[in-house]
């Protein structure tokens, strides 16, 4: 087993967050320790409280919430990202440890396997 | 050592495409071996048939296609990401109702698993994006 992480770090909706859903659930389904790390506008991501049906796309933060079915649990946030977005852990759909902008490389380095979200 | 890649980019859209390609060759010049190459995202446009530049562009679907017949490197390209993209190989075009034949020589089409099961059999993944 191997330990991935997804560096989650831009807001676009539609296909981009989809392929890298689609991306993480494969490294789960590998059974490999799958961790996600939010940083810059890729923290909006997990917003709650989106109306993406409004615009015809699909829900993506209910896939994020699912991910606990393929045993990912991991999720990690910049603090710096939060602050800056004037959001806090209340914001997110999911619970996630923050951690800070000096705190991040090393994080990182604790992985194996590391890819964009 | 043992490499496998993701590339993420189209040969068009920036120089991430060609540093991947420049990236391989070196790897191959220094004897590493080159597990699987995947295609993910944009990066399905590298493996056209008929992307047709003009003569002194470089054409990248027939760069990548001679690597893979002169040094057996397994080019895969990501199934969902390319049928997204309106790349179709015979098999799937026929599935979908449809006529098509884009894939070009070399490249085969597989699913994210494939990708997965790569970079655990490297010692390296790099990612393209």
């Amino acid at each position: 087993m191997k330990k991935f992480l997804f560096i989650i770090s831009k807001s676009a909706c539609g296909v981009p967050v989809q392929e890298a859903l689609d991306q993480i659930m494969s490294a789960a389904a590998f059974d490999q320790a799958v961790s996600l790390l939010f940083i810059d506008d890729g923290v909006f991501q997990i917003k709650k409280n989106q109306r993406p049906d409004d615009l015809g796309l699909k829900a993506t933060t209910a896939i994020f919430e699912a991910l606990e079915i393929y045993d990912v649990n991991a999720f990690y946030a910049e603090t710096e990202s939060l602050e800056q977005r004037g959001l806090s852990t209340q914001d997110f759909c999911l619970p996630v440890k923050l951690l800070a902008r000096s705190q991040i490389a090393a994080f990182i380095k604790q992985h194996e396997r590391i890819l964009p979200g | 050592m043992k490499f496998t890649l993701q590339i993420n980019s189209s040969p068009t859209a920036g120089q991430n495409g060609f540093y991947a390609y420049r990236f391989v060759c070196e790897l191959i010049a220094a004897g590493h071996q080159v597990i699987r190459i995947f295609f993910y995202k944009e990066g399905i446009y590298h493996g056209y048939r008929y992307s047709t530049p003009p003569d002194d562009e470089l054409n990248f679907s027939r760069l990548w296609s001679a690597l893979s017949k002169e040094h057996a490197i397994d080019l895969v390209i990501c199934v969902s990401a390319a049928q997204r993209r309106g790349l179709l190989h015979p098999d799937e075009a026929q599935r979908q109702g449809k006529l098509d034949n884009d894939l070009a020589e070399g490249f085969r089409i597989s699913g994210l698993g494939q990708m997965i099961e790569a970079s655990l059999l490297a010692d390296r993944l790099i990612v393209f994006p």
